[in-house]
């Protein structure tokens, strides 16, 4: 120990290592057990999920996800019967609860809502935060800070105070309902985000850079395309990604909004309801396939967290 | 004004290297990339807030458009200040934001001070841990209400497994006084990782050689926490509590999915009330007054908040 450098005098010690690191992993797993528990009621049969103690251990099923995807109609056992044999195993299962299946559930189609609307409004988002932080970040433009700190204000908004006025000028332009008014609506909810993040991603590339291309003739333009945003690429996807996210789990907006054909998944999966309440197993299905992607975003995106949560305020 | 905007960005653009640019000159550049941004938030963020500040004049119903609309002055705005049922509100929200910022504050900045000791492994848990901030509220707070359910939920189950009090007593949903706290314990779940993230930054930003300086003053651990630790974390600690605070003021999904204010309106949020006064009594104007409101005192509140936290960072 004679020979201690600098560096280990304020190391932790091994027995606070060993004790944060048992703290942590309970929290971690106390904290996953909400997750867990959607996923395994997602493959439990209506029954089991509602059993009193809660089933820990269970006969797996994909009832729910039938469920999920099928609307169901209850019929004799005679009618049933006199059905022939059944086609595939959501049919099996469904005849069993006496029932058949009557068509496709919304979920599908809601599904593909949030796909497209999430999709639609970050490439937006992100065109228009890419060239206007390119503008903040190499041009001087007056009242610079006045006007980025306008674009990050409009987050300050309460959405459902937003949303007044908003559903009134949806209502004059036909836009109530529609896919193009809820990209257009989260586009400019974004849009602040992306400014931000991307100024902090432009400003970290040298000016030296594209003022060579423009030496070698290229002009300020093709100097934009061909050297920045190359180089912007990482931060171009990050942020993708955060508006991603936010578009797609999204629910005040398009709460109040979207009723029928226009209806996101946050707002349609607490209304799928079996006979006599919930169908918790069918919830946790829609809920577990909502997730997912986002899981595997969270895990690609974990370097750069920080970043987007804070505005790129923080940045490591 | 636009045009006049659009001359002082060409007059303040330098010329770029002595050069003569072909093509679209740098200030038409800055102008052309900026203005499609700017002309969006004009339409959907500025042009609705002015209208909403109009109707907050007025007596307009959304439900009624052909009646005619009367100018009613500051009556909206009287008739808020004096309604019971809107302080209560702003009670309730309070009550929410105070508890919600204090638990995830103090859960996340252990979590943070923990994770920062590098124990073997602790990228992989960080990440974990992380997980729950990135769903979506209305989601996930949907399905809470199943794990909140009496006797069959998880969470009920495990607090009378603990606790012996009887499972069909735990009526986390409809209780009056555990309703409240059935979001709190949502929220800060969900919560409490992106207070610890950004913590986490504030405490790995303090330089080692601090640290190195207070021991060979021999500084006890306790006091290298209280003089270093802490006051050096502080203004990431206070950018955290900025954002939870702005978040939480406006918080709907998880209260409109958990209890959607209820029992009767014991959890009645701010943005649940004016929902109920907008979407549902329809009474148009008079809530777009309680937003403009609302707005003004976020907007105010932040700002108070930044100035003390640019305060604190410049010490």
């Amino acid at each position: 120990m004679s020979l201690t450098t600098a560096h280990s005098v304020v190391a932790p010690s091994a027995n606070s290592k060993r004790i944060a690191g048992a703290i942590i992993i309970a929290y971690a797993l106390i904290s996953i057990v909400p997750l867990l528990w959607i996923f395994a009621t997602s493959f439990k049969t209506p029954p089991d999920s509602i059993a009193y103690p809660p089933k820990i251990v269970f006969q797996p099923s994909i009832e729910g996800y039938c469920n999920l995807f099928t609307t169901r109609t209850r019929q004799t056992p005679e009618y049933i019967n006199s059905l022939g044999p059944a086609t595939g195993f959501c049919d099996e299962t469904v005849r069993k609860r006496n029932m058949v299946i009557a068509g496709p559930s919304n979920f599908l189609p809601r599904f593909l809502n949030s796909l497209i609307i999430a999709f639609g409004s970050t490439f937006c988002a992100v065109f228009l935060g890419t060239l206007s932080a390119y503008g903040f970040s190499r041009f001087k433009v007056p009242l610079a800070d006045d006007l980025l700190f306008f674009i990050l204000s409009t987050r300050f908004m309460p959405p459902i105070a937003v949303a007044i006025p908003i559903y009134l000028m949806y209502r004059e332009l036909g836009l109530s309902d529609t896919a193009l008014g809820m990209i257009l609506l989260y586009t400019a909810v974004n849009v602040s985000l992306a400014v931000w993040l991307l100024k902090g991603f432009i400003d970290e590339i040298p000016r030296e850079y594209e003022e060579a291309a423009m030496i070698d003739g290229y002009t300020r333009l093709q100097a934009f395309w061909r050297t920045v945003l190359p180089q912007a690429t990482t931060g171009i996807a990050a942020t993708a990604i955060f508006c991603l996210i936010f578009a797609w789990n999204e629910y005040a907006f398009a709460a109040l909004l979207t009723s029928g054909t226009a209806q996101t998944a946050p707002p349609f999966i607490p209304t799928i309801i079996g006979e006599g309440g919930q169908d918790w197993p069918a919830v946790a299905a829609g809920t577990t396939i909502f997730l997912v992607p986002i899981l595997v975003f969270t895990i690609l995106l974990r370097k750069q967290l920080l970043r987007g949560i804070t505005f790129g305020a923080v940045r490591k | 004004m636009l045009n006049r905007t659009a001359e002082n960005v060409a007059r303040a653009t330098p010329e770029p290297l002595a050069r003569k640019v072909r093509g679209i000159s740098d200030k038409g550049l800055a102008w052309l990339f900026i203005s499609p941004t700017i002309l969006l938030l004009l339409a959907i963020n500025i042009f609705p807030l002015f209208w909403a500040i109009y109707l907050s004049f007025t007596n307009y119903r959304a439900n009624r458009p052909n009646e005619v609309v009367k100018n009613l002055g500051f009556a909206n705005y009287q008739r808020i200040l004096g309604d019971q049922d809107i302080w209560f509100a702003m009670q309730t929200t309070a009550h929410f934001v105070f508890w919600t910022i204090l638990l995830q504050t103090l859960i996340g900045f252990t979590l943070a001070w923990l994770i920062d000791r590098k124990f073997r492994g602790h990228a992989f848990w960080t990440t974990l841990i992380l997980v729950p901030m990135m769903l979506s509220p209305a989601v996930v707070g949907n399905f809470w209400r199943f794990l909140y359910e009496p006797q069959i939920g998880l969470f009920s189950y495990v607090i009378s497994f603990v606790s012996g009090i009887p499972p069909t007593s735990i009526q986390m949903l409809s209780n009056v006084s555990l309703a409240p706290w059935s979001i709190i314990i949502v929220d800060t779940w969900m919560w409490t990782p992106y207070v610890m993230l950004i913590c986490l930054a504030g405490l790995r930003s303090i330089p080692e050689y601090i640290y190195e300086a207070a021991e060979v003053d021999r500084a006890s651990n306790w006091r290298q926490f209280w003089s270093i630790t802490l006051p050096m974390a502080l203004p990431f600690i206070m950018l955290a509590v900025l954002f939870r605070g702005i978040e939480n003021f406006k918080m709907f999904d998880m209260v409109n999915l958990l209890t959607g204010g209820g029992p009767g309106s014991t959890t009645e949020v701010a943005s649940i009330t004016l929902k109920r006064q907008a979407f549902e009594s329809w009474r148009t104007g008079y809530s777009s007054a309680f937003a403009i409101i609302l707005f003004v005192a976020v907007f105010g509140l932040a700002n108070i908040y930044v100035k003390a936290l640019n305060k604190v960072k410049q010490r």
